[in-house]
This record gives structure tokens, C-alpha cells and sequence, in this order.
């Protein structure tokens, strides 16, 4: 009919064809982040459930928690908690329509990088 | 040979229009999310390594319980409508439709693992 090239159209330009810059990465590692935190919840929700039911299976995924795999996970887990958290409170101050001009979006993304670093240290520290 | 019509083949191709509500989902959720978890790190980090006796006598009290529900509750929907954004992004055809699915039913299924749970635990 009229569409003869239906289905087969060229998509926008997308990720590859760009550059890397240091505040696109800090804005691309929100989203790796952000979805690598599904492996850390499911850690954590199998070692809830385990509690619940009962010492012996509780033994079980307390150890793979406290092991070299767990902690590296939770650390893992924790680093990419605390990135997407800084993260998110720049998105938010996106949204309020301020943190656009280029300066100030470079200054955001050190903000982010470095205070992820600060909240990981911190809550190691505290807990 | 198709016998749709070239409007037919252009109805509901548009916008979804569900995209405001999506971000202010997004927006609502991630501000709860600003309080709920640095509580959470604090109560989930200071579990892990306790015994088992400790650590039923731990999510047993009120405090911890509700936190760690209301944070993967409200942490598992974040999840679900950002995964949903990524896959919109990447993914095309049939599978992206599979995959926003099982991202849901996973999703909703972490959270009512993790309620169960901690029913069983404080109650």
C-alpha cells in the first residue's frame, strides 16, 4: 500500500553512535545500577525467607550471605544503592527544572560519583 | 496482500498517554524511597552476621519488620517501572511485552516472599 517500507525503518541514533562523556556515563551507570540492585534484593528475600523458615535452612543462606560471594554482593549491592540513591535526588533536582546549565551538570555528576563513594564508607562505618 | 486500511494499520499508534503518570509514579516513589532506605541499610546491615535466635528477635520488633516491608514494597515497584523503561528502550516485538511481564510478576512476587516472610517472623 501506501507504506512500502513498513517495519523496516532505521531507528534514532542511539548509545553507540555518542562519545563517552564523564556526565553521560554517571547518567548511564544509574540505570546499570538501579537494575544490578535485583541481584542484591534477591539475596536479601531468600535470606528473609530462609530466616522464616526455621534454623537449619536459615544456616544454609546465612552462610552463602556471610561468605566471599555474599559479601561481595551486599558491598556490590550497597556501593550501587548508594550511586543510584545519589542519583536519584539529581534526577529529582532535574525535575524541580534547576541543574541544566553545563557547569552545574558537570559539577552534579562529581556530586553524584563522590558522594556514592561517601554513603558506601559511611554506612560501613555506621553498621 | 494486507486488506487493512492505511488508517486502520495508524490507529493506536500514537503516545500511550501514560507517560506522566509513569514519571510521577517515579517521582513519588523515589522521594518515599529517600527516607526508607538509608533506615533500611541500617536495619538490614546490622543483622547480617547475627544468629538465628538474634536475628528472629531482630525483624520481630515493629520498627525493623515494618521498614524492611514498606522499603522492598515500595523499592520493588521502583523496580518494576524503571526495569519497564529499559526494556521499552532495548528491547523490541514480543519479547519486550515477555519481558515487562516476568519483570512484574517477579517484581510482586519479591514483595510478597519478603511480607510473607516477615509475617511469619514478627507474628
Amino acid at each position: 500500500m501506501a507504506d512500502v517500507n513498513r517495519g523496516n525503518r532505521p531507528l534514532s541514533p542511539h548509545l553507540t553512535i555518542y562519545r563517552p562523556q564523564f556526565t553521560s556515563v554517571t547518567s548511564i551507570l544509574t540505570r546499570i545500577t538501579g537494575n544490578a540492585l535485583i541481584v542484591g534484593t534477591l539475596l536479601t528475600v531468600w535470606w528473609l525467607i530462609a530466616l522464616a523458615s526455621g534454623p537449619e535452612y536459615f544456616e544454609c543462606a546465612n552462610a552463602v550471605m556471610t561468605s566471599w560471594f555474599g559479601k561481595l554482593v551486599m558491598l556490590g549491592s550497597l556501593w550501587a544503592l548508594s550511586y543510584h540513591y545519589m542519583a536519584g535526588l539529581r534526577h529529582l533536582w532535574w525535575d524541580s527544572g534547576r541543574g541544566f546549565e553545563l557547569d552545574k551538570a558537570k559539577t552534579l555528576a562529581i556530586v553524584v560519583v563522590a558522594g556514592s563513594f561517601v554513603l558506601t564508607i559511611l554506612a560501613l562505618l555506621i553498621i | 496482500m494486507s486488506f487493512l486500511t492505511d488508517r486502520k494499520r495508524a490507529n493506536g499508534l500514537g503516545s500511550s498517554k501514560s507517560g506522566t503518570a509513569h514519571h510521577w509514579q517515579m517521582m513519588i516513589g523515589s522521594t518515599a524511597l529517600i527516607l526508607l532506605v538509608p533506615l533500611f541499610v541500617y536495619v538490614f546491615g546490622s543483622a547480617i552476621g547475627l544468629g538465628y535466635d538474634d536475628a528472629i528477635a531482630h525483624f520481630a520488633k515493629p520498627f525493623n519488620a515494618i521498614i524492611t516491608g514498606l522499603t522492598i514494597t515500595v523499592g520493588m515497584i521502583h523496580f518494576r517501572h524503571g526495569v519497564q523503561i529499559m526494556l521499552e528502550d532495548y528491547v523490541h516485538g514480543h519479547t519486550r511485552t515477555y519481558l515487562i511481564a516476568g519483570a512484574a510478576c517477579l517484581s510482586y512476587g519479591l514483595i510478597a516472599v519478603a511480607l510473607f516472610a516477615l509475617a511469619r517472623i514478627a507474628l
